[in-house]
């Protein structure tokens, strides 16, 4: 029995909104937490234990971009408890895009400097990862484009990317020069990397023509048909398992170049294979965000209202590849202007390919917007605060239709009280403490959103057990339990009575985990299924649906109280629930939207920077657990601590290497780093958004929580860095001369 | 990782005879070895020699096991109560789970951080001798801006030996005929020179069983490290500093320097200039100047030499300061 919802109008009161078994929203325990930290969830690599599994090891290419003349496998062969060495056109040269039929292949040639080349498989790790130093790549280097500085004004318009490269309304270059204030700054960011903590990795097995892999994915859907076509066979004959994932953040939307590897590898020696990509690997061969450079040009009335905006974006990606970081994405609706100018071109580069990372652009382009609008609150005199509100747009200023539910200034509102932001220092560099430099600093946040078409199976055994069985994947996010949350709620059944099966596709076909889309679509088509369960709940019982009350296992009609198993009659009832989108995306804007307070200290001697506290308000419709909601926040602020201060993928230009490679070099953020956080998320239901009236949240707290921070810094210091990160040494020159500590 | 052959030395004279590559935290070498930057036929596991102890020395110093952990030597309390730059130097390097395992002979020999000599495929004249220098000319954010030659810029990244070089502390060691020799710091390490492959004293099969502290110094003890993130950052500029004040003027003055060359910088020009004078900022610049007067960045690094003022300036003014 399958049931389809179409998101073509928006939801009335529903069973959620009751609330009547008391379990959705609330913060309850991950579903599967005790399992991890137990180690009893098995990741991709701890798969097939015990069995008779061969282990493989990639070699690279040690050059920025080559033609490949020779691959000798012949030493690698000659080492003992070698298996086979894999080489040939099929081998991907990084990740596959999100979503694309495939990923790019290496074709004999090197497109990125330690692009993989070949897989060595041996009866144990140690010897493939011996052994894959003696394969010796020949190649005829050629000369390659490893920076997009020197090259700006080359980039071209994809139309193959995550928005439209252009979106105009009006003439903005004429409303622009026409502007009683005119505001034109450029920001840059640099690369960044995913840096989740489990790498890339996977376990293939074939049985005879059908393959089975283990690995590390995101969006199963696609990511099987990419491994079919990566290794030669019909998607039907593939299965892929991700049933645990140590973190994403969209390196995982298209499959790494270990799925296939693997799956090659196993073919090739008749054994499993087991393939972990090293961290150097991972960060030289899978995806990365994309350095931008990114004009912002805002043209303003005497009084400060915005009239027009202009955010135009240069970024680079490798050959073959459409991707662009869209870092205007959010200047689209974020702020008003009647006359507007979103742009984003690609530089081709020779880099390791550019892809989707937590947030693609609300990450970058907000680095860039929020740290303009505080310049003009500066520059006009007005606070910060007082300028958002002044420069609120009604409606979707670009699309011209309403927002689905905006919050935007409540959370602003709300932020600004609990953080005290009347205490901000009034002049930068006023504030001081020793030798710390104290300073404030807020900025919105926004991130679109996004509903896919999701299914879901809810399996109700006799004695009234639900099982919901999807495709989905639980990337750390929390999908697990808030599936378990929605079935139990809308079936009245206590939590512990729902079981959930994800990560795999021979469930249904599922949305899998990327750009916030997960809870709403996969958990929408567990409200869809759970709804036709009622349904069906009701037919048996004679009754309305809308007049049957589900709890504890009983449904509860014309005060009548029934247990399940009665109405079950001894047998499983299986129904298949499924959500599409519909026209209340087009119909309205919908995003969710919070705001970020900060509050910095920068020593004043050495320019290091040490943020104090964190607080970030958001709306995102309805929560479904807040404590994993809370998380996911904690999360982005955390991440925009790194994009603030700390994060660099450094290229060097003269041969394209990715220099810092390794977790030791690349900085994220360590405990250290992290402050107090404060999460408050408002009470907000958008019922064009989904059944479920709930918002994207995963990738709402990245946006914008970096530039709070740089605002505060200015605070602090009066310097205004345009380039992130702000490390030590480009403020050194901005800060007083003196060391007060003198005697 | 190449396949090696690994043997355990039973005994502190069988340790050099037995020629191989001495393991015992392991915290870097592992690591440059499963990246096939250091390559050994042979490693020598002397974990289980005794070598774990910090005892008093007759000139009323401390001898410090070679063995002896990161964590141990930091939490020892006559180390905390009578050499505090030691304990707090030590406390700033690294994780709390690197320090447990790391030893204080291995501290010493820690190899440079530089991302040219970890990345195989590129030019390194430490790591490949002749091949050239990728960090001239490349990213060198965290290299050397004194002590460096033509052949090779990086630094030497532990914050450990700054301190133990401003406390005058020497290295002990067995070579593998049994002969025994100390070294000062300054005598143990080797500036790049045209042979930045070379960075110690230690000859084949010499072990290092030790480090003695001479007696304390009193004085007010600094470790200041500047980096780019609160913990498990290597340091950009880091300064030790033993300062004694004497009424209003500054009596005794021994300060090293980390992040900044290729061993832990020392100065004895920057301390002479300091020793006998009122503390002031002007004294404070002069010294600054002594120490920087050979400084040259690479372009990246640049900002070391105003850090490293900046920097020695602040720590100077708080030692001084109150006495």
């Amino acid at each position: 029995m399958m049931t389809k919802h179409v998101m073509n109008e928006p939801i009335g009161e529903t069973r959620l909104d009751r609330n009547t078994q008391g379990v959705i929203g609330k913060g309850v325990d991950r579903y599967e937490g005790k399992l991890k930290v137990s180690g009893k969830a098995p990741y991709a690599y701890e798969h097939l234990i015990g069995e008779d599994v061969a282990y493989g090891f990639v070699v690279v290419g040690p050059v920025g971009r080559a033609r490949v003349t020779t691959i000798d496998v012949e030493r690698a062969l000659a080492e003992p408890r070698v298996l086979a060495v894999v080489t040939g056109d099929a081998i991907m040269r990084s990740s596959a895009q999100p979503m694309s039929p495939a990923g790019q292949t290496m074709d004999g040639e090197i497109f990125h400097y330690n692009q993989p080349v070949a897989l060595v498989v041996a009866e144990t790790f140690e010897a493939a990862r011996s052994a894959a130093r003696l394969v010796k790549v020949e190649y005829e280097a050629q000369d390659g484009r490893y920076e997009i500085e020197s090259r700006r004004g080359s980039g071209r318009a994809s139309d193959t990317g995550p928005m439209a490269a252009d979106t105009e309304r009006g003439d903005f270059e004429k409303a622009f020069a026409e502007a009683e204030v005119q505001f034109d700054q450029t920001y840059r960011t640099p690369s960044y990397h995913a840096a989740a903590m489990e790498p890339h990795a996977s376990v293939a097995k074939w049985d005879g023509d059908r393959l089975t892999v283990w690995s590390s994915c995101q969006l199963l859907e696609t990511n099987i048909q990419q491994i079919a076509n990566g290794v030669g066979v019909e998607v039907s004959k593939v299965r892929l398992l991700s049933p645990y994932i140590g973190g994403g953040f969209g390196s995982k939307l298209g499959i790494g170049p270990d799925a296939v590897l693997a799956a090659l590898g196993a073919r090739e020696t008749g054994r499993p294979v087991k393939l972990a990509l090293t961290r150097q690997n991972v960060f030289q061969a899978t995806s990365r965000r994309g350095e931008t450079i990114q004009r912002v040009r805002i043209g303003l009335t005497k009084a400060g209202q915005i009239t027009c905006i202009g955010h135009e974006t240069e970024t680079p990606n490798s050959e073959g590849e459409g991707f662009f970081e869209p870092s205007g994405i959010s200047t689209n609706f974020l702020y008003p202007g009647k006359d507007r100018l979103v742009t984003h071109r690609v530089i081709a580069s020779d880099v390791l390919m550019c892809s989707a990372v937590r947030a693609p652009g609300e990450a970058t382009g907000m680095l860039a917007t929020e740290c303009a609008l505080d310049e003009l609150a500066e520059q006009f005199g007005i606070d910060p605060v007082a300028f958002r509100r002044m420069n609120e747009p009604e409606k979707d200023p670009q699309e011209d239709v309403p927002f689905s539910s905006r919050k935007l200034l409540d959370c602003i509102e709300e932020g600004a009280k609990r953080f005290g932001w009347a205490d901000r220092p009034a002049t930068p560099g006023s504030r001081r403490e020793g030798e710390w430099l104290i300073g404030y600093g807020m900025a919105s946040a926004s991130r679109a959103n996004s509903l896919m078409e999701s299914s879901a199976e809810i399996a109700m055994s006799p004695e009234g057990r639900a099982t919901v069985k999807t495709a989905m994947t639980d990337i750390g996010t929390g999908t697990y339990t808030i599936l378990q949350q929605i079935a139990a709620e809308m079936l009245g059944l206590p939590l512990d009575h729902v079981d959930v099966l994800l990560g795999d596709t021979s469930l249904p076909e599922s949305s899998g985990s990327g750009g916030s889309w997960g809870a709403n679509s996969a958990g929408s088509s567990v409200y869809v299924a759970a709804e036709a369960m009622i349904k069906e709940f009701a037919k048996r019982l004679g009754v309305e649906a809308d007049g049957l009350t589900l709890k504890d296992g009983h449904a509860i009609a014309h005060n009548r109280q029934i247990p399940f198993s009665e109405i079950l009659k001894g047998e499983t009832l299986t129904v298949t629930g499924k959500i599409e989108p519909g026209d209340t995306a087009d119909k309205t804007n919908q995003a969710s939207y919070g705001a970020h307070f900060a509050e910095v200290a920068v020593n004043a001697t050495t320019g290091e920077t040490r943020v104090r506290r964190l607080l970030m308000v958001g709306a995102a419709g309805r929560i479904l657990n807040e404590k994993t909601a809370t998380s996911q926040c904690y999360g982005g602020q955390i991440w925009g601590i790194g994009y603030a201060l700390e994060e660099a993928l450094v290229v060097d230009p003269r041969n394209g290497l990715i220099v810092n490679h390794d977790l030791a070099e690349y900085h994220v953020p360590v405990q250290a780093d992290v402050p107090k956080l404060d999460v408050v998320l408002l009470e907000e239901r958008d019922r064009y958004a989904s059944p479920l009236a709930g918002k994207g949240i995963g990738e709402l707290a990245i946006a914008g929580v970096g530039a709070a921070i740089n605002n505060a810094i200015f605070n602090a210091t009066g310097a205004r860095i345009r380039c992130y990160p702000v490390t030590m040494d480009k403020l050194l020159p901005h800060l007083p001369d003196e060391v007060s500590a003198a005697a | 990782m190449r396949p090696f052959e690994y043997t355990r030395a039973s005994d502190v004279a069988e340790a050099g005879r037995l020629t191989g590559r001495f393991i015992a935290g392991g915290t870097n070498l592992l690591d440059l070895m499963k990246l096939e930057v250091e390559t050994p036929a042979k490693l020598v596991d002397i974990t289980r020699l005794p070598l774990r102890d910090i005892e008093a020395t007759d000139d009323g110093g401390l001898r410090i096991g070679a063995l002896v952990s990161n964590s141990d030597l930091a939490a020892d309390s006559r180390i905390r109560n009578d050499y505090e730059v030691l304990s707090r130097a030590v406390l700033a390097g690294a994780s709390g789970q690197l320090r447990n395992k790391a030893t204080t002979g291995g501290n010493l020999l820690q190899r440079t951080r530089c991302g040219y000599f970890y990345e195989t495929s590129q030019p390194c004249n430490k790591r490949d001798p002749g091949s050239g220098c990728g960090a001239i000319g490349g990213f060198n954010r965290i290299h050397a801006i004194l002590g460096v030659s033509e052949h090779c810029i990086a630094t030497h990244p532990s914050d450990m030996a700054v301190a133990m070089r401003a406390l005058d502390a020497k290295v002990e060691t067995q070579k593998a005929d049994g002969s025994t020799r100390i070294l000062a710091l300054d005598d143990f390490y080797r500036l790049p020179g045209d042979t930045p492959d070379v960075e110690n004293a230690l000859e084949a099969g010499e072990l290092i069983t030790g480090v003695r502290l001479p007696k304390p110094v009193s004085g007010s003890h600094r470790y200041r490290k500047v980096r780019d993130r609160a913990s498990y950052a290597f340091a950009l500029i880091s300064v030790a500093a033993v300062v004694r004040m004497d009424g209003g003027t500054i009596a005794d003055a021994r300060l090293a320097l980390g992040g900044m060359a290729p061993m832990p910088w020392r100065d004895t020009a920057v301390e002479k200039a300091l020793i006998g004078q009122e503390p002031s900022m002007a004294t404070f610049e002069k010294a600054a100047d002594i120490l920087l007067a050979d400084a040259k960045g690479q372009g990246e690094n640049d900002f070391k030499i105003p850090l490293a003022r900046r920097t020695l300036k602040a720590v100077l003014a708080d030692a001084t300061k109150g006495a």
